[in-house]
């Protein structure tokens, strides 16, 4: 809509738009850049390089890329996305709402019921539900399986934060899922099975092709979001040693509580760079869609 | 024909076990609350509402609410008021470049999370003065929900008829009084929609409110709840279950006003 209907002008409408692009300007992209000129200084929370910071060129970035301490995180975060975001997220999404698709009434409205309140609870809230579950000696997942004193969180801290994100997190792809197989026409899969087409077969045959689009979205969306989860935290706090230290709690460890302000904005940076190009990846996508669509509308029926 | 029963029968076990799973967790919330001595296991609770006590005799429980609510209603309250401004210029006038500035904004808010700004939000609210207080939280929150709030009410700005705002300035209403009398009730559903996501989204909210606050009185109930549970020595579990039940009600209250009343789930983009 281009037509000045209230009749604001070019000067008032400039006073509207402003507020909101100074608190942006000065409180999402002035620290993003800004991260960039930390990255390159010895700058600490305390100390003498507190006071006065030097510029120390890129020594954080191949400090930070030859230390094993972040290899290490790394590797956790591929496997924390890897495994709680697309095995678990996406995976447990899709069944749940394949098999709820011709499901209506009490059972379908429970199941989403449940796997939603798992996903607006208050992290804090969700983070002590997952600790007294597998707490060592009371928890209730110890007392279901009979194995008092199985500490999994000391254990296996990377197998119990995926577990719970996964649980966490289920919500949105059920929900993308659900949405998008409604427009899965019955026909289609009725076709499918009458030619004697297996489950597995329809849905790589004609289920599948039909959602790659939603299944990309999806993807893209739940990894980003994973990648920069500081949930886990509430859980492990990055322990024992280290050993669920996924990069956004290594960035706090490092920056904000060990002090290296200009070794954490260094690997800020990186993570900055990573989300980059997951969130370009997905712009694309939905305007590879606008274009599809188009296409689609102009072109001869499918 | 065997192969659809078993197939309804391992389809019906699947819905148990995903009810089970999500459920399980959550069942000492439900219990531990009112139960007569809560215990970490899940229990039949002896019923009691004593527990509930111990929110008033902890010196910040109480308080990390009320500072709950400034936080996430003033955030609230500046994200709706900007982004309803924003908005509203931005359907109205045409600005070169308009779809590209909003597009990076957008994109910038995915980008910028709270993980990858941490440190320099953290030097930056040092340098400004804005540690420990309500305000600091405020802004930073904000700057990372405009983008979207501006970009989904534009959205709805868009699709309001433009001929009542005509007519009120052939009667001679200010812009103001057209924005205030015209525009505002027609879209009062994107801006209360835009109002509750915003605030669920600091009320539930942790990292930044965990490094940005450092006094207790000041702290809301995501970092309150947080220090009762990792604080040394027994966990006071009948304080953390009423508390926990407490802090997590409004959140659920939000979001069954929004989708009942407007259809609307929290989609795409929306949840960080």
């Amino acid at each position: 809509m281009t037509t000045d209907a209230a009749g604001l002008g070019k000067a008032r409408a400039s006073a509207f738009v402003l507020p909101a692009l100074a608190l942006i300007a000065v409180f999402l992209i002035f620290p993003a850049l800004w991260t960039i000129y930390l990255g390159l200084t010895d700058y600490r929370l305390t100390g003498l390089a507190a006071a006065q910071p030097r510029l120390v060129g890129v020594d954080n970035y191949t400090g930070a890329l030859a230390d094993t301490r972040f290899h290490t995180s790394l590797w956790l975060t591929v496997l924390f996305v890897g495994g709680s975001a697309i095995a678990g997220q996406a995976v447990l999404g899709f069944t749940i709402a394949w098999i709820l698709r011709s499901r209506r009434g009490p059972v379908r409205r429970l199941v989403e019921g449940v796997v939603l309140l798992s996903w607006i609870l208050p992290s804090s809230v969700v983070a002590f539900l997952w600790i007294a579950l597998l707490d060592r000696s009371g928890g209730t997942l110890n007392a279901l399986l009979g194995t008092p004193g199985f500490a999994w969180l000391l254990d296996y801290p990377m197998l119990s934060i995926i577990v719970f994100n996964t649980w966490r997190g289920t919500a949105f792809s059920m929900m993308l899922y659900s949405a998008a197989l409604e427009n899965v026409p019955p026909s289609h899969l009725e076709t499918a099975r009458l030619a004697g087409a297996s489950v597995p077969q329809q849905l790589r045959d004609v289920v599948f092709p039909l959602l790659r689009r939603h299944i990309l979205t999806n993807l893209l969306l739940i990894s980003l979001w994973t990648f920069n989860d500081f949930t886990p935290f509430l859980l492990t706090a990055g322990g024992p040693e280290g050993r669920s230290e996924i990069l956004p709690v290594y960035v706090y460890n490092v920056a904000l509580r060990g002090g290296s302000l200009g070794a954490g904005a260094a690997i800020s940076f990186l993570i900055l760079l990573i989300n980059l190009i997951m969130a370009l990846a997905y712009l694309r996508l939905l305007r590879g869609r606008r274009r599809s669509q188009e296409a689609a509308a102009g072109g001869p029926p499918a | 024909m065997t192969r659809h029963v078993l197939g309804r029968l391992a389809a019906t076990a699947f819905i148990a076990v995903v009810i089970g799973f999500f459920t399980l967790p959550m069942l000492w919330l439900a219990a531990a609350p009112f139960d007569d001595t809560p215990t970490i296991t899940v229990s039949i609770p002896q019923f009691t509402l004593g527990n509930f006590q111990a929110i008033l005799d902890n010196p910040y429980a109480a308080g990390s609410i009320v500072n709950s609510l400034l936080q996430a209603g003033g955030a609230a309250v500046l994200v709706v008021v900007l982004a309803a401004l924003a908005a509203y210029a931005l359907s109205r006038v045409h600005v070169p470049g308009r779809d590209l500035l909003l597009y990076l904004l957008l994109l910038m808010s995915s980008v910028v999370t709270g993980t990858a700004a941490m440190v320099p939000i953290f030097e930056l609210a040092t340098r400004l003065g804005l540690i420990d207080t309500h305000l600091g939280v405020i802004l930073v929150v904000s700057g990372g929900l405009l983008p979207a709030a501006i970009f989904i009410l534009k959205d709805f700005m868009d699709e309001t008829p433009t001929s009542y705002e005509e007519s009120a300035r052939v009667f001679g209403a200010t812009p103001l009084q057209i924005l205030r009398h015209i525009v505002i009730p027609l879209v009062r559903p994107g801006l209360s929609t835009i109002g509750v996501w915003a605030m669920a989204s600091v009320w539930g909210g942790f990292l930044f409110q965990f490094i940005l606050l450092r006094d207790p009185e000041k702290l809301p109930g995501s970092v309150i709840l947080y220090t009762l549970y990792t604080e040394g020595g027994a966990p006071k579990l009948d304080l953390i279950s009423t508390f926990s039940l407490l802090y997590s009600l409004p959140v659920v209250a939000m979001y069954l006003l929004v989708s009942q009343r407007y259809g609307f789930r929290f989609h795409g983009g929306i949840k960080r």
